[in-house]
């Protein structure tokens, strides 16, 4: 990375214009957003407001329809990387999910994908794929420079469950662990991909409140590793409490962005969440 | 009303569910008695037209045959008396099979001797005995399997040593039955004792020693693979069986890749098997040969293997960036593409007709496969020679499987199995690994293919149909997706009871069809377990219930 003078000139990720249409759907509409370096960002908004899609839009999970996203040097949507045209004539992204995740972008996912019958450990194991690259020949073959790999990969996973506090539970099944620690496990694999921005797609969802106040805790800790984090909640306390900045999404379009305390006071927040006090205009 | 009801039920519930109560002791003492009796009294009656029933003599007193087994079946249930665990499952076992050979025997003696006059007092008594002996074992109470004690390093190997060699012991005698009917009882027998041992812990308790000492493990079973030739005193029939099932049983652990590690549902699979077959066939300078090249098998071994390799990458390439079931109609139709091309392409492949007089192999040294050698004063026939061959071959595959299941590869590809989308998020290229997983699987599939056609000397495209893919996907589901050994024990079950049997050549996919639904019914697993299969099928999904197991104290 080249030496900025001023860090926040060089946002960690930079969405410009992106726009997500499904058919007749603007599901996310011409967004602007930015993730400085060790920034907790909060993305909120109302059931539908095209929080999830926007993510999907920064993963590489869809494509959006315009737009630029670019993550430190790298762009990951837009002109330059731009789309590639498969045989049958349709546009795929030039970037996989699973090059941006390479790239240094990591989520969780609000109905939690873990991979439900391997062990926790192989679980966090498996997000570190990306960051080596012993081939089939080396497993075969079964170097010193395999079992240096292996030994090394086992142990940053012990290290990364331990982070989360489920070092004792690694040779569970993912499937059998409580909700909450499942929650944990998500972040943790997460994590082994060694990302400089982890997306969480409401972490707390379904938690008890001490469940929450340790997650709360837990991404701050992520905060402090320098790492930058951008969070999707409807919980208003966990938000308000945690982030540096939250932006609120409604109907697809960022409606306000600040910080916890400026959003909080806007009318316009409460007025997305609960419609207008005066009679039912319909917004268009 | 109803409270009032589930109370009551709830009162006699243990009674219910559990039915102890020396009504169970008095049914299983009254069962063991009767089927003893019955293992010494004639099964059949002298002078009636029935001669040889089922190669033993059962029309005198003694101990034989079908007799023996209830015997010894008997003595097994004998464990029902004690307060072992899983004495139900072990004791329901030999008691069903005493059944089920007694049932057997009796509708052979009445089919065959005319009547019921043909059956003799101790048959009758054996099923009387066993029905007894199965309602006793019901009785008793529902207990997790026995887990036997680990005794010491000795023991351990002991019992590796004393498993396999049962095992080919069992081998050797069910192939010298000659006899269908004898040989169904056998394997009835065989099967009961299985499951009855099985439920006392010997399986785990052999899992757990060979887990412990596997290279003595890997050892004792090559060598008994090793030494089922020598039992066969020259006869070629078994031996060309079970080089047939070598090649098979290598094919299938590389469809183990496809389908039990990365999850790919692959219905065209022999078609890269018979890829491998022909390119084989034409550069061996075979007699009918098209193609007038006359390879050394060492270069025409890895040549099949990666034309498979390639038609492998073209056939997932287009097709594996798709999710779901498309791969397995577009594999489906390839593997119908190529029997058909090679049908049709009558210049190349002769057609219908094949290619026959393929010669055998020649090692470089002058060791020539197609002559019978004499080791250790024993002649072995022609066909052990192909047998030694896919031991080595199947030993290769098999440390191939097991490493690279056992690597980051393997993570990735069982990743992939459970869910494509959070792999993909994890940095997975999943395309990419798929391929490789696809490609693997064609490349086994092609060697095995080289070496399969020189065993039967001859290629034609109908032995390639879809029911050999169906055949070799079963293999893997009742072996057991994902394990080394499991794809080898289902191969060898699938090819060879049919040779053994020849009325079940009829009913083959019947009554494979039939084992595959029992099996998901029973054992959905597969008979030999993967370590993760074994969890994900049987331990519950309660965070409770995984935190009181004892667990493994982190070492920091």
């Amino acid at each position: 990375m080249t030496a900025q003078p001023v860090a926040s000139s060089m946002p960690v990720l930079r969405a410009e214009g992106v726009s997500k249409r499904f058919g007749g759907l603007l599901a996310v509409n011409n967004v602007d957003f930015a993730v400085n370096e060790s920034e907790i960002v909060g993305l909120i908004g109302p059931n539908g407001a095209g929080k999830t899609t926007f993510f999907n839009c920064l993963t590489g999970m869809v494509v959006p329809t315009t737009g630029r996203i670019t993550y430190r040097d790298t762009e990951i949507f837009g002109p330059a990387s731009g789309l590639r045209k498969t045989l049958s004539g349709r546009d795929v992204q030039a970037h996989t999910p699973d090059q941006i995740t390479k790239f240094g972008l990591a989520r969780t996912f609000q109905n939690i994908r873990l991979f439900p019958n391997m062990t926790v450990l192989e679980n966090v194991l498996v997000g570190r794929h990306c960051r080596t690259r012993e081939g089939v020949l080396s497993a075969v073959g079964r170097g010193p420079r395999f079992h240096r790999t292996e030994r090394e990969v086992r142990e940053r996973a012990a290290e990364l469950l331990q982070f989360v506090g489920l070092r004792r539970d690694e040779d569970e099944l993912a499937r059998s662990l409580p909700y909450g620690d499942q929650r944990r496990l998500e972040i943790a694999r997460a994590l082994a991909t060694d990302p400089g921005l982890l997306l969480l797609d409401e972490p707390t969802a379904g938690m008890n409140p001490s469940e929450t106040r340790a997650t709360m805790d837990l991404v701050k800790k992520i905060r402090d590793l320098g790492l930058a984090v951008i969070v999707i909640e409807h919980d208003m306390k966990f938000i308000f409490n945690l982030c540096d900045r939250v932006a609120v999404l409604v109907q697809g379009a960022k409606l306000i962005e600040g910080t916890p305390a400026e959003v909080q006071a806007d009318p316009r927040v409460v007025e997305a969440y609960l419609g207008t006090t005066a009679g039912d205009e319909g917004s268009s | 009303m109803t409270s009032a009801f589930l109370r009551i039920f709830d009162r006699y519930r243990e009674q219910i569910l559990r039915r102890t109560g020396p009504r169970g002791r008095v049914l299983l003492i009254a069962g063991v008695v009767l089927c003893l009796i019955s293992s010494v009294l004639p099964w059949g009656v002298s002078g009636v037209g029935y001669t040889n029933p089922l190669g033993g003599n059962l029309q005198s007193v003694g101990i034989g045959g079908p007799r023996l087994y209830v015997l010894l079946l008997t003595l097994v249930a004998c464990v029902g008396l004690t307060s072992v665990d899983g004495r139900r499952r072990s004791s329901l076992a030999a008691s069903l099979g005493n059944l089920i050979i007694s049932v057997y025997i009796l509708r052979g003696l009445v089919h065959e001797g005319g009547g019921t006059g043909a059956v003799g007092v101790g048959a009758w008594v054996a099923l009387v005995g066993s029905l007894v002996l199965f309602l006793g074992a019901d009785t008793l109470p529902v207990t997790p399997r026995n887990v036997l004690p680990r005794l010491s390093a000795v023991a351990d190997i002991a019992l590796i040593f004393v498993v396999i060699g049962v095992g080919l012991a069992a081998l050797v005698v069910g192939l010298d039955i000659e006899d269908d009917k004898q040989f169904v009882a056998f394997a009835i027998f065989v099967v009961a004792l299985v499951v009855a041992a099985n439920g006392l812990g010997v399986a785990a308790a052999f899992t757990s020693a060979f887990d412990r000492y596997r290279y003595i493990g890997y050892a004792v079973a090559a060598a008994a693979a090793f030494a089922f030739p020598f039992t066969q005193h020259g006869n070629a029939q078994w031996m060309a069986v079970f080089a047939r099932v070598g090649v098979f049983a290598a094919a299938a652990i590389g469809l183990n890749v496809v389908v039990g590690l990365a999850g790919l549902l692959d219905l065209g699979y022999i078609a890269f098997f018979g890829i491998g077959g022909y390119v084989s066939a034409l550069l061996s300078n075979a007699v009918f040969t098209t193609v007038h090249v006359h390879l050394p098998f060492l270069l025409v071994i890895p040549l099949g293997a990666a034309v498979a390799a390639f038609f492998g990458v073209l056939v997932g390439a287009p097709t594996l960036r798709l999710r779901g079931d498309y791969l397995a109609i577009v594999t489906l139709g390839f593997g119908e593409i190529f029997r058909i091309v090679a049908i049709n392409w009558t210049g190349l492949t002769k057609g219908p007709n094949g290619i026959a007089g393929i010669p055998d192999l020649k090692l470089p040294g002058g060791f020539d496969f197609g002559k019978p050698h004499t080791v250790f004063g024993q002649l072995l026939p022609f066909q052990s020679n192909y047998y030694f061959l896919d031991i080595f071959l199947i030993a290769g595959v098999m440390v191939f499987f097991a490493r690279v299941n056992d690597s980051r590869i393997g993570r990735a590809w069982v990743a992939i199995r459970e869910d494509e989308l959070a792999a993909r998020a994890m940095g997975i290229n999943t395309v990419a690994l798929k391929l490789l997983a696809f490609g693997i699987g064609a490349t086994l599939a092609g060697t095995a293919g080289t070496i399969n056609v020189h065993i039967g000397e001859a290629i034609e495209p109908n032995a390639y149909q879809f029911i050999f893919s169906a055949l070799l996907l079963s293999a893997v589901v009742l072996g057991g997706m994902g394990t080394v050994a499991g794809p080898i024990l289902g191969a060898a079950l699938l090819y060879a009871i049919p040779e053994k049997l020849r009325f079940v050549q009829d009913y083959r996919l019947f009554l494979f069809g039939l084992a595959l639904i029992l099996l998901m019914r029973f054992r959905p697993e597969g008979l030999i377990v993967s370590r993760r299969r074994q969890r994900e099928f049987h331990e519950g999904g309660s965070g409770a219930d995984a935190m009181s197991q004892p667990g493994q104290v982190a070492p920091v």
